[in-house]
């Protein structure tokens, strides 16, 4: 018999339940996932592939915090490529192809494992709230209730999704499983604002009937580097991608059948996202464009099935069938299951607050796709943080603390892409499907992919998320880390002796550490090898991240002063209740925009679309006349 | 909810028409307090009698002039009370306004600093503002006037959208590294900050001009003692500022005085004559020593530099003043109504004394201040904060053309885009990500 009382109910099996069902048990809190079908829990519903430009670090990220997406992703990972590898490590971004069958697995395996978390095959009909919309617990699809202080909603795409292939119109959530409808009603009901999005899938396409001499062959990296912290090396053979790219003819298809588009007759009225646009998006939008370049992505190492990254669309299947011919290699193609778009709603994001727990209903998260995001990384990254805060909530209320005063984890911009995102979403909302992206983070050389272990490890082990082996691991790398670093600024070498080596520096007489040397864009490690010979010692782990450490130092330093800047704003705390109107010099748009975030800090206002540097500054005039007043009062 | 302002917007004093502004949501309400009880029209002028509210009794009779936000200056409700320029009527009508409920005097600036939070104007445009009710010269109002108009921002502004663009092709390198994007896409982003900055160095290298504008061109008269600097000085301020006596050595101190040369606000100082190989230990030596020491200084520092000669010794001896000859000096031999020396080319002879050549030495002195700081293609820099964020936004711009390193490219980029932000506005991610997706097909 399944007790029925839980300190956190999550609510759906995919990315972000899963990151955070795992992270609410970490923390020792008694978890229930309640997903419609326990074989689904961790499947790719799109793109067999983790990580990416800003993908990856987010991935990085969670593992720091010891989720489990990048520990599943070095179980399944077949191909393995650092994007960018030449372009500086900040920027560079670990990705993998995934076998989805071995990605599954490996989730179930690792929340099957998972000490605290019990999985509840059900629906999620409604959510219990006091009187004071205070979570209290959840009815299930087969009528059952559970009681809990804290409910995590990670319910993706299945809030009143509508597939659309053509004409066809087929409501659910993914291609054969239904939609939720009542929990749609049930946020509705609670006033939560909400929007509706759309986004696309392309075909699944027979491997054995694709022509791969026709294709470019496209190779992983030769030693895959893994995701996970914890993961020394990829067990899993690793294959190949390919490369093939639309033609004339393709085009003209497409071109030809634009009134069956259900994008283009109006039939689909959801936001898709412009990074990712379809097929005939690009077709339209990009008409001088002769070409465009499609992956042929390997769904599994056993898997008959190809995955055509680049062309998702929403065309009928027959038109679907021409379009797919006309492509290099694909002449003879069969094709599995058909592209289609999807349509469903989301909550406005700004109806959150930074730990993703809804202000309107006290102990109640959102998390993921619900928020208006798209892939795997983003809503597994929310999925951890909304888990995290909820088991911190629920314990809170246990020790009779209230959940106002509850402990909370949050993380800002300065700290993580964990925090861009979530300031982002909670700040902006999300106008179109939000996508991280390197270049939403200001601080991006100081967030790296290589160092979230440096920036969060110790951080989650304050809050109580990373278990043993992790905090192992990591006590024993930060202190080789320390050793190796200290080790590096301490020897240090005139720039006659330096010359005797045949390393040229300025003849300036300044004694230079290893670690200033290695800012020299022609002195490389081992030149120093031969000056030191004790570096030996250094692992090329700890070596590699001290190299890093090193070249991006001096941009560190005026980063350093920004972050400053940065958190002076973010400790001035716009009240809850605060009346903008009483600001006087505010815009009515202003006025509003401010209203539907209302921004926790005015560093949160500042960054709100069409919120001027003129209204940040009578914001923050009226914020302290308005503080002083009431310690006045007091 | 902000306080209703108001001000005296004329000098203070007897005139004509005195005008008091009154800006705030309580503008109109006020008006009709003092009397006025018809439809308010927006940018109409109604004579009104001006009552006390309390009192009832007349304060004067005169015309109210309506703005309705956010057309106005200030972007707020606004009327204007054009009175009687008397000082007892204006102070009886700023106490009656001071007594009405949610009013208060503004504080200095005030006016333009809501204007600035309404985004009627922005930062540099503020600033032009107060340059312009500043202006002492008809070359400082043009200047400042220019600024209002937005020459400058719009100057600023087509930098930062340049690089901003640049910047959105270097992220789209970045962002979208999978993608197939052309060939080499970001190359002429490079070629484009390059010539962003070679109009960065044009613009900042100006001679100050905009600032000189603003602040004052600075001329030394610097020459051996007794040359008569003090009597030029007094002869151009046309006033007796400076001591004057044979003694040689009596300015020890700098004398300024401020004036205007063809339009050009001038700051003429007088200094201390050079004759250091001349002086001694005792404490008045020292005195002098020190006016001597800030005499060179102040001539290193000057924009322009008039180096006056004494015409009663040989000026091959006058070796002091003789040395500091360099492209700021304007030569100028004193007493020609003392002697009668044949002076060389280049030399401009003059009597401080009784005038004669000081016109030859004003019009070599405005020909100077035209080439130097005369009109040019693009708006001048008016002040020391746009010249320090140019100065670093070069700077970033310079290492972003010169960097190999994509992402430290980029940061530069970044902050170059910011300094110059710093000086009117700011610019968004969201913004780049618009470029990026409207030039590119991204996306698989």
């Amino acid at each position: 018999m399944i007790p029925r009382e839980y300190d956190v109910i999550v609510v759906g099996g995919g990315h972000a339940g899963c990151e955070a069902a795992a992270a609410s048990a970490r923390m020792g809190a008694k978890t229930a996932l309640v997903t419609f079908d326990k074989e689904k829990i961790g499947v790719m519903s799109c793109n067999p592939a983790i990580g990416g430009l800003g993908k990856g670090h987010l991935v990085r990220e969670i593992d720091a915090l010891d989720g489990i997406m990048a520990r599943a992703i070095d179980r399944a990972g077949i191909q393995y490529r650092i994007l960018n590898a030449s372009k500086g490590a900040a920027v560079q971004g670990p990705r993998a192809q995934a076998d989805r069958k071995l990605y599954r697995e490996a989730i179930q395996d690792i929340l099957a494992n998972q000490d605290n978390l019990d999985i509840i095959e059900d629906g999620a009909e409604d959510i219990v709230l006091d009187e004071e919309n205070a979570v209290k617990g959840l009815i299930t699809s087969s009528g059952a209730e559970i009681t809990a202080p804290t409910v995590v909603i990670t319910t993706g795409t299945f809030l009143r999704g509508v597939i659309h292939r053509g004409i066809e119109q087929i409501p659910a959530g993914r291609v054969g499983e239904k939609p939720s409808i009542g929990l749609a009603e049930t946020l509705e009901k609670l006033g939560f604002p909400l929007g509706r999005l759309k986004t696309g899938t392309p075909a699944r396409l027979r491997a054995d009937t694709i022509n791969w001499e026709k294709c470019k062959e496209q190779p992983g990296d030769d030693v895959p580097v893994p995701f996970s912290f914890l993961t020394e090396k990829i067990e899993v053979p690793q294959i190949s991608c390919y490369i093939t790219h639309t033609t004339p003819d393709t085009h003209k298809i497409i071109r030809d059948n634009l009134d069956k588009a259900p994008l283009y007759s109006g039939q689909i009225k959801g936001t898709g996202p412009r990074y990712c646009p379809s097929i005939e998006d690009k077709v339209t939008r990009f008409a001088d464009k002769e070409s465009h370049q499609i992956f042929l992505e390997p769904e599994g190492l056993d898997s008959n099935l190809v995955y055509p990254n680049g062309i998702s669309n929403a065309l009928p299947a027959d038109v679907q069938e021409k379009m797919l011919r006309s492509i290099p290699g694909l002449e003879n193609v069969e094709i599995e299951e058909w592209a289609y778009a999807i349509e469903y709603d989301y909550v406005d994001p700004r109806s959150l607050n930074r730990t993703l727990e809804t202000k309107k209903a006290p102990g109640l998260f959102l998390a993921g796709q619900i928020n208006g995001t798209t892939g795997y990384e983003e809503a597994a990254a929310q999925g951890l943080m909304a888990g995290l805060n909820a088991a911190l909530q629920a314990r809170a209320i246990k020790q009779n603390v209230s959940r106002e005063t509850a402990p909370v984890f949050t993380l800002d911009r300065s700290e993580a892409y964990v925090g861009v995102l979530i300031d982002d979403l909670i700040s902006r909302g999300a106008p179109e499907p939000y996508r991280m992206f390197t270049s939403r983070a200001e601080y991006r050389l100081k967030l790296r992919a290589d160092n979230a272990d440096q920036r969060l490890t110790d951080m989650g082990i304050e809050v109580g998320c990373v278990d043993t082996e992790r905090r192992e691991a990591w006590a024993h790398k930060k202190r080789d880390l320390e050793n190796g670093k200290a080790l590096a600024m301490s020897l240090k070498a005139t720039p006659n002796t330096l010359k005797e080596h045949g390393l040229t520096v300025n003849m300036d007489g300044q004694h230079r550490t290893v670690f200033d040397l290695l800012r020299y864009p022609d002195i490389s490690w081992v030149d120093l090898l031969a000056v030191w010979p004790e570096l030996e010692g250094i692992s090329p782990e700890i070596r590699k991240q001290i190299e890093i450490d090193a070249l991006y130092s001096g941009y560190m330093e005026r980063q350093e002063a920004d972050i400053k800047a940065f958190k002076k704003d973010e400790a001035l705390k716009v009240p809850k209740d605060f009346d903008y109107n009483s600001v006087g010099s505010l815009s009515n748009e202003v006025i509003q925009k401010l209203k539907q975030a209302r921004p926790d800090t005015l560093g949160a206002a500042s960054r709100i679309a069409g919120v001027t540097p003129a209204a940040v500054i009578s914001l923050l005039r009226a914020i302290k006349n308005n503080s002083s007043r009431q310690s006045d009062a007091a | 909810m902000t306080d209703t302002i108001y001000a005296l917007a004329t000098p203070s004093g007897v005139g004509g028409v005195a005008v008091i502004r009154v800006s705030g949501a309580k503008a109109f309400s006020g008006l009709e307090q003092l009397g006025f009880k018809k439809d308010i029209k927006p940018r109409q002028a109604v004579f009104v009698s001006f009552r006390d509210p309390v009192s009832r009794e007349t304060l004067d009779k005169g015309l109210a002039l309506p703005f309705r936000a956010p057309a106005s200056f200030t972007g707020e409700d606004v009327v204007e009370y054009h009175l009687h320029g008397s000082p007892a009527v204006v102070n009886r009508f700023m106490e009656v306004l001071s007594r009405l409920e949610g009013y208060r005097l503004a504080e200095p600036g005030e006016f333009t600093r809501r204007a600035f939070e309404n985004e009627k104007l922005d930062l540099t445009e503020a600033e032009a503002v107060a340059d312009l009710v500043h202006a002492q010269t008809e070359l400082q109002r043009q200047q400042a006037l220019s600024q209002l108009e937005g020459d400058l921002s719009a100057l600023y502004r087509g930098w930062s959208r340049k690089i901003k663009k640049g910047l959105a092709y270097l992220e789209a390198a970045i962002d979208f590294a999978d993608e197939d994007l052309p060939e080499d896409f970001d190359a002429p982003v490079r070629a484009d900050f390059k010539g962003i900055i070679s109009e960065m160095d044009e613009h900042l290298s100006d001679n100050n001009k905009g600032e000189r504008l603003r602040d004052g061109v600075h001329v030394a008269i610097i020459g051996a003692p007794n040359a008569g600097k003090s009597t030029l000085l007094n002869a151009f301020a046309k006033r007796e500022m400076a001591i004057v006596s044979d003694i040689e050595g009596t300015t020890r101190d700098i004398l300024e005085a401020h004036l205007d040369i063809a339009g050009y606000p001038v700051i003429l100082s007088d200094t201390a004559g050079l004759r250091p190989s001349m002086l001694g230990q005792s404490d008045q030596d020292k005195i002098e020593s020190e006016g001597i020491r800030r005499a060179v200084e102040r001539a290193e520092i000057a924009d322009i530099v008039i180096l006056l000669f004494n015409a009663e010794k040989d000026i091959m001896s006058q070796q002091d003043t003789l040395s500091l000859i360099d492209e700021r000096s304007i030569l100028v031999v004193n007493k020609s109504d003392k002697a009668d020396s044949d002076v060389e080319e280049g030399y401009i002879k003059i009597s401080a004394a009784n005038g004669e050549g000081l016109y030859a030495l004003f019009d070599a002195l405005s020909e100077r201040l035209k080439i130097l700081y005369g009109k040019r293609v693009t708006p001048s820099l008016t002040r020391q904060r746009h010249r320090n964020a140019l100065e670093c936004a070069r700077e970033h711009l310079y290492r972003a053309v010169t960097g190999a390193q994509p992402d430290l490219v980029a940061e530069d980029a970044r902050m170059a885009m910011r300094e110059l932000g710093r000086i009117t506005g700011r610019v968004d991610v969201e913004d780049l990500l618009d470029v990026i997706f409207s030039d590119f097909c991204i996306g698989k």
